[in-house]
C-alpha cells in the first residue's frame, strides 16, 4: 500500500507583489481557476504521484469581523499557500517538483518574503511546509497510478463485456480474464501490483494508533475532574457567543461560482478566525486531534461518516492558532456538497467549525449550528475564498468511479469467484 | 388558519379543468401605468374553488421587473441571490444548470439580454373562454407594458408531448401545518411537504425561513412570523421557475424504434425504462393498485425494476434523511456514522424532503412541441437548481457514470449513455443517446401573495 501524504507550503507575500502574483497564477489556468496540467511554469501532470494541488492566496478577509465584535484585530499579511496531496512522502514530491520545475516554482515564490535569487528552493519549501492539524483521505493507499490503470481497465472491459442477458457468468469471467491478460502482454493495459507499505510509515501509524488513546487515558482523570467546569464553560459560551452570518457579498459570491463546475469535482477553500480565548483555542486543538485520529484510523475506506464525495480534506492552523484554514476536493456541485454536509454530518461540522467566530448557534457542540440552513449557507460562502489554481490528476472521474474500478479489478483478479460474486461483479461493468 | 385568499391560486390548483391557457411575457413600458394596473389586476386567489371561475389570471415578476417598476434596490437585494441574478444571464449558472451547447442562453428565444421578461401573466380559461379573456387583459395592460412574447399552451389531456401521463407526483402541501416544521430526522419518505418549502414566510423542513424582503411595517402587508416588527413582502408568495423545453417527439420515438429494431413492445419497454413510468403513468417500481404515487425505491436499490438513472427516479428519488436499515439506536448510529455497508451504498442520494418541486407546467404545440416547465419553491438554489444540477444533470448521480438524465440531461461527450440494470449479468447499456429536450428560454420569477402584489402596485 502506498500511503498518501500532504504538503502545505505557506509564506507571506512580499510588499506590493500581490497583483503580479495574481496575474502570474491566472496565466497557469486553462479556465478560470482550473490549472493547465501541462503548463510550463509547473507541469502538474508530470508528477504522477500528485492527486490534487492548488495555489491560493490566504488574505485578511473576515478579520474585520473581529472589529465588528469589538475585538482587537491583528494586522496579518496575505499568504501564498501551495497545497497538494500525493502518493508517498510529501517531501519527495516537493523535491521532485523543485528538481524538474524549479525555475517556474522559483518565479512563483519570488513573490514571497525572504525568497531571493540565491534561495535554495527545496530547503525553502521544506522550511515553509506547515504541519497540518488534521487530514482526510477518501481511500488510503489508492495511488494515482492505480486510479489511472483501473480507469483504463474499466474502459476496456465495459466495451468488451458481452451484454446478452443469458451469458454464462463463469465463462464471461474466463473470457474477460484472458482478454485482459493478452492486453497486458501487448502493453495496452497495465496492472501494476500494489507497492509494499513502507515499514517506517507502519511503525509511525501504529505509534499514533496506540499513542493518542494512551495520552487520552493519562489525561482522563483530569478531564473527569474538570468536566463540570468544562460543561459550564461550554454552555455559557454557546448561549452567548455572537452569531455573525450576513449574506455574502454578491461580487465575491459570483467570483466563487465562476470557477466552479468545470469538472465532476470541485474544490473548496475556507478561512476564518477562531473565537477568542483559551477555552475555544484549547477546544479546537483537542477536537482537531480527535478528528485527525478518526480520519487516520477509522474513516480510511471510502466515507467520512455518511459523506462519500470527499477526495481529500485538510485543516490547518495559521497565525498562532488564531485562524483555521480548511480545504477539500469533492464530487458534485457546491450546492450538493453543502446540502450533503447539512443533512448528513452537521454534527461533525459543528464540532470543528463551531469554534469559528460567527458560526450559527450550536447546542452541546453538535446540535443546531449547520442545521440552521440559511445562516450556515451564508457563513460557509462568506468564509470561502477563491482558489487561484486548482489541479486534479484524474478529471472526469468521481469517487464512485474510482471505487467501482477498484472493485472491477479485484473481481477480475479473483481466481475462483462464486456465482453470486460474479453476478455482483458483472453489474459493475 | 390558512390564508387562501392571499395566495395565488396556482399554488393550490393545477387548473386542470381550465384546458385553455396562454402565458404572456411583458416588459414594463411606463412604470406608473404598470403599477396602477398591478394594484387592481384581477388575480385569482387560492380560496376560489367551486364552481371554478371561467377565467383565471396569475401573475409573477422577475427582479428586472421589480426594478423597472421602481422597487427600491435594497428591497430587490433582499430576495434570494438566484432570483436577483436570474436564470439566463450568468455563465456559471448556465454551466451548473446544463444550459450549454444547444441549451445555451445565447440560443434562447427569450430570457436573456433585451429579451428578459419583467412580468409573466398566466391566463387560464374554461373551454371557449380564452380568446376574449386574453384580448381583454392585453388591452388592459397596454398603457403600462409592452408584449415580449406569447407562449400559447396546448391541451394534450394530462399527457406530455412524448405521450406519457404527466403531473402525477407533486408533493402534497401541508396546508394545515400538521407536519412538524422542526429540524428532526425523518426516517421515512413522505409526499407531504412543509408549507415553507413552497410558500415564503412559513417555516420549512429545517424549521427555518428563506430569503425574501422584510420591510418596515406597512399597513398593507402582513408581519413576518419570525420577526413580528417587520412587514413580510414574501408572505404567501413563492419563487416560480419557468423554462421552455422543446421536445423532439419524432426524434425520440424514431431513435427508440431504431434501438428496439422496430418491435413495438420493446420500444415501449425501453421508453418506460428511460422515464421510469409506463405511458399510462404506472411506475416501474412497486406501487399499490390505484395509487401511482405510493412507493419508494427502497426495495429496488440496484435499479433492476426502475433504472437508477430513469427520469422520474433522478427527479424525485423518494429518499428519507437516513437510508433504510436496522431499527433501534444501534442501527441508527451505525447508519449515521456510515458503517452500515448496504445503507451506505444507497446513501449517495439522500433527503428528498429538502428538494421538493411543486410542478405546475403546461404543454405546448406550435411549430414545435414541448413543455412550459413551471415549478414553485421557496428556495431556488436548494430546490430547482439542486435537482437540475445534482440529480438530473449529474453524471455521478447514485454512483452512475457517463450518463445524465435520459430525457432532459445535457449531452456532453461521454455523457450520452444510459444503463438498465438486469437481475443477472451486466447492465444493458445504451450509448449515443441523442438530446431529446432543448431549452428555449427561461427565467426566475417572484409569484407574490395578493396583498404583496397590491403593495407593489401602490407603493
Amino acid at each position: 500500500m502506498t500511503p498518501q501524504s500532504h504538503f502545505m507550503v505557506v509564506a507571506p507575500l512580499a510588499a506590493g507583489r500581490e497583483a503580479d502574483l495574481r496575474a502570474l497564477l491566472a496565466s497557469m489556468n486553462t479556465q478560470p481557476g482550473l490549472a493547465d496540467p501541462h503548463h510550463s511554469l509547473l507541469p502538474f501532470a508530470q508528477f504522477t504521484q500528485l492527486h490534487f494541488a492548488r495555489f491560493v492566496l490566504l488574505d485578511d478577509a473576515l478579520q474585520a469581523d473581529l472589529t465588528t465584535l469589538g475585538l482587537p484585530r491583528p494586522r496579518l499579511p496575505t499568504y501564498l499557500a501551495f497545497m497538494g496531496d500525493c502518493d508517498g512522502p510529501a517531501r519527495a514530491c516537493l523535491e521532485a517538483m523543485a528538481q524538474r520545475a524549479g525555475a517556474g516554482l522559483g518565479r512563483i515564490f519570488a513573490h514571497c518574503e525572504g525568497f531571493t535569487q540565491g534561495t535554495d528552493l527545496t530547503t525553502w519549501m521544506r522550511a515553509h511546509d506547515r504541519p497540518l492539524a488534521a487530514t482526510y483521505v477518501h481511500w488510503r493507499g489508492r495511488s494515482v497510478q492505480q486510479i489511472r490503470e483501473e480507469a483504463a481497465l474499466q474502459q476496456a472491459l465495459s466495451q468488451r463485456v458481452p451484454r446478452s442477458i443469458d451469458a454464462d457468468a463463469q465463462r464471461t469471467h474466463q473470457y474477460l480474464r484472458s482478454f485482459v491478460d493478452a492486453e497486458v502482454l501487448a502493453g495496452h493495459l497495465h496492472l501494476t501490483p500494489p507497492a509494499p507499505t513502507p515499514l517506517g510509515w507502519q511503525v509511525a501509524n501504529l505509534v499514533h494508533l496506540v499513542g493518542v488513546p494512551l495520552v487520552g487515558l493519562v489525561l482522563l482523570p483530569l478531564f473527569i475532574l474538570l468536566l463540570p467546569w468544562l460543561i459550564y464553560a461550554l454552555r455559557q459560551r454557546e448561549t452567548t457567543d455572537p452569531v455573525l452570518c450576513p449574506r455574502p457579498d454578491p461580487v465575491a459570491l459570483q467570483e466563487l461560482q465562476d470557477i466552479e463546475d468545470f469538472d465532476v469535482s470541485n474544490q473548496y477553500t475556507a478561512i476564518g478566525p477562531v473565537k477568542p480565548g483559551r477555552f475555544r483555542r484549547g477546544l479546537v486543538t483537542v477536537l482537531l486531534v480527535l478528528i485527525d485520529y478518526a480520519c487516520r484510523h477509522v474513516f480510511i475506506r471510502g466515507h467520512l461518516a455518511r459523506v462519500q464525495t470527499i477526495h481529500f480534506a485538510r485543516w490547518a492552523f495559521l497565525d498562532d492558532k488564531s485562524r483555521v484554514v480548511f480545504t477539500s476536493n469533492y464530487d458534485g456541485s457546491h450546492q450538493g456538497y453543502m446540502d450533503d454536509f447539512i443533512n448528513k454530518v452537521a454534527w461533525g461540522l459543528n464540532l470543528v467549525f463551531g469554534n469559528g467566530i460567527g458560526w450559527p448557534r450550536t447546542d452541546w457542540l453538535i446540535l443546531g449550528g449547520a442545521r440552521h440552513e440559511q445562516p450556515f449557507k451564508y457563513f460557509q460562502r462568506r468564509h470561502q475564498i477563491p482558489t487561484q489554481v486548482w489541479y486534479k490528476a484524474y478529471p472526469g472521474l468521481t469517487l464512485a468511479d474510482l471505487q467501482r474500478n477498484q472493485r472491477i479489478r479485484a473481481g477480475l483478479e479473483n481466481p475462483a469467484p462464486t456465482d453470486a460474486e460474479l453476478q455482483d461483479w458483472l453489474r459493475l461493468l | 388558519m390558512n390564508e387562501f385568499d392571499d395566495i395565488q391560486g396556482i399554488v393550490r390548483f393545477g387548473y386542470k379543468r381550465h384546458t385553455e391557457a396562454c402565458f404572456v411575457l411583458l416588459q414594463v413600458q411606463d412604470a406608473t401605468a404598470a403599477r396602477a394596473w398591478l394594484a387592481t389586476a384581477p388575480v385569482a386567489s387560492a380560496a376560489t374553488a367551486e364552481p371554478p371561475p371561467a377565467t383565471v389570471l396569475q401573475l409573477a415578476l422577475t427582479s428586472e421587473g421589480l426594478r423597472a417598476l421602481g422597487v427600491p434596490e435594497d428591497t430587490v437585494a433582499a430576495f434570494s441571490s438566484e432570483f436577483i441574478v436570474g436564470m439566463g444571464t450568468d455563465p456559471s449558472r448556465a454551466r451548473r444548470l446544463g444550459d450549454t451547447g444547444a441549451n445555451a442562453p445565447s440560443q434562447w428565444q427569450w430570457g436573456t439580454g433585451a429579451r428578459v421578461p419583467h412580468v409573466l401573466l398566466m391566463l387560464y380559461a374554461l373551454p371557449g373562454h380564452l380568446a376574449a379573456w386574453q384580448a381583454h387583459i392585453e388591452a388592459d395592460i397596454a398603457p403600462g407594458f409592452t408584449l415580449l412574447a406569447r407562449l400559447p399552451c396546448a391541451d394534450l389531456g394530462e399527457v406530455e408531448p412524448f405521450g406519457f401521463k404527466d403531473g402525477i407526483s407533486q408533493p402534497t402541501l401541508d396546508w394545515d401545518r400538521t407536519r412538524p416544521a422542526v429540524d428532526a430526522e425523518h426516517t421515512t419518505y413522505s409526499n407531504l411537504s412543509c408549507l415553507g418549502e413552497t410558500l415564503l414566510g412559513y417555516p420549512n423542513e429545517y424549521g427555518g425561513y428563506t430569503d425574501r424582503p422584510l420591510l418596515p411595517p406597512q399597513p398593507a402587508l402582513p408581519r413576518a412570523e419570525e420577526a413580528p416588527d417587520r412587514a413580510d413582502l414574501g408572505r404567501n408568495g413563492s419563487y416560480l421557475v419557468l423554462r421552455q423545453l422543446q421536445q423532439d417527439v419524432q426524434g425520440f420515438w424514431h431513435w427508440l424504434d431504431g434501438v428496439a429494431e422496430h418491435h413495438t413492445a420493446t420500444r415501449e419497454t425501453l421508453a418506460a425504462a428511460l422515464v421510469g413510468r409506463k405511458m399510462d403513468g404506472r411506475p416501474l417500481a412497486d406501487a399499490p393498485p390505484g395509487d401511482p404515487n405510493a412507493f419508494t425505491y427502497a426495495a429496488d436499490p440496484r435499479g433492476t425494476r426502475c433504472p437508477l438513472g430513469a427520469h422520474v427516479r433522478r427527479a424525485n428519488p423518494r429518499t428519507a434523511d437516513l437510508p433504510p436499515g436496522e431499527p433501534g439506536f444501534i442501527g441508527w448510529l451505525t447508519r449515521t456514522l456510515g458503517f452500515d455497508a448496504p445503507a451506505l451504498a444507497q446513501d449517495r442520494v439522500a433527503s428528498t424532503r429538502f428538494h421538493r418541486l411543486l410542478r405546475r407546467g403546461r404543454e405546448y404545440r406550435t411549430t414545435e412541441s414541448g413543455l412550459y416547465f413551471i415549478c414553485l419553491g421557496a428556495n431556488i438554489a436548494r430546490q430547482f437548481e439542486f435537482v437540475q444540477a445534482a440529480w438530473l444533470n449529474a453524471p455521478q448521480f447514485a454512483g452512475l457514470h457517463d450518463e445524465t438524465d435520459p430525457l432532459v440531461g445535457t449531452r456532453e461527450p461521454a455523457q450520452d449513455g444510459f444503463s438498465i440494470p438486469q437481475p443477472t449479468g451486466p447492465d444493458q447499456r445504451i450509448s449515443g443517446l441523442p438530446q431529446f429536450v432543448t431549452v428555449r428560454g427561461g427565467a426566475y420569477f417572484f409569484l407574490p401573495g395578493i396583498r404583496a402584489l397590491r403593495y407593489l402596485g401602490t407603493a
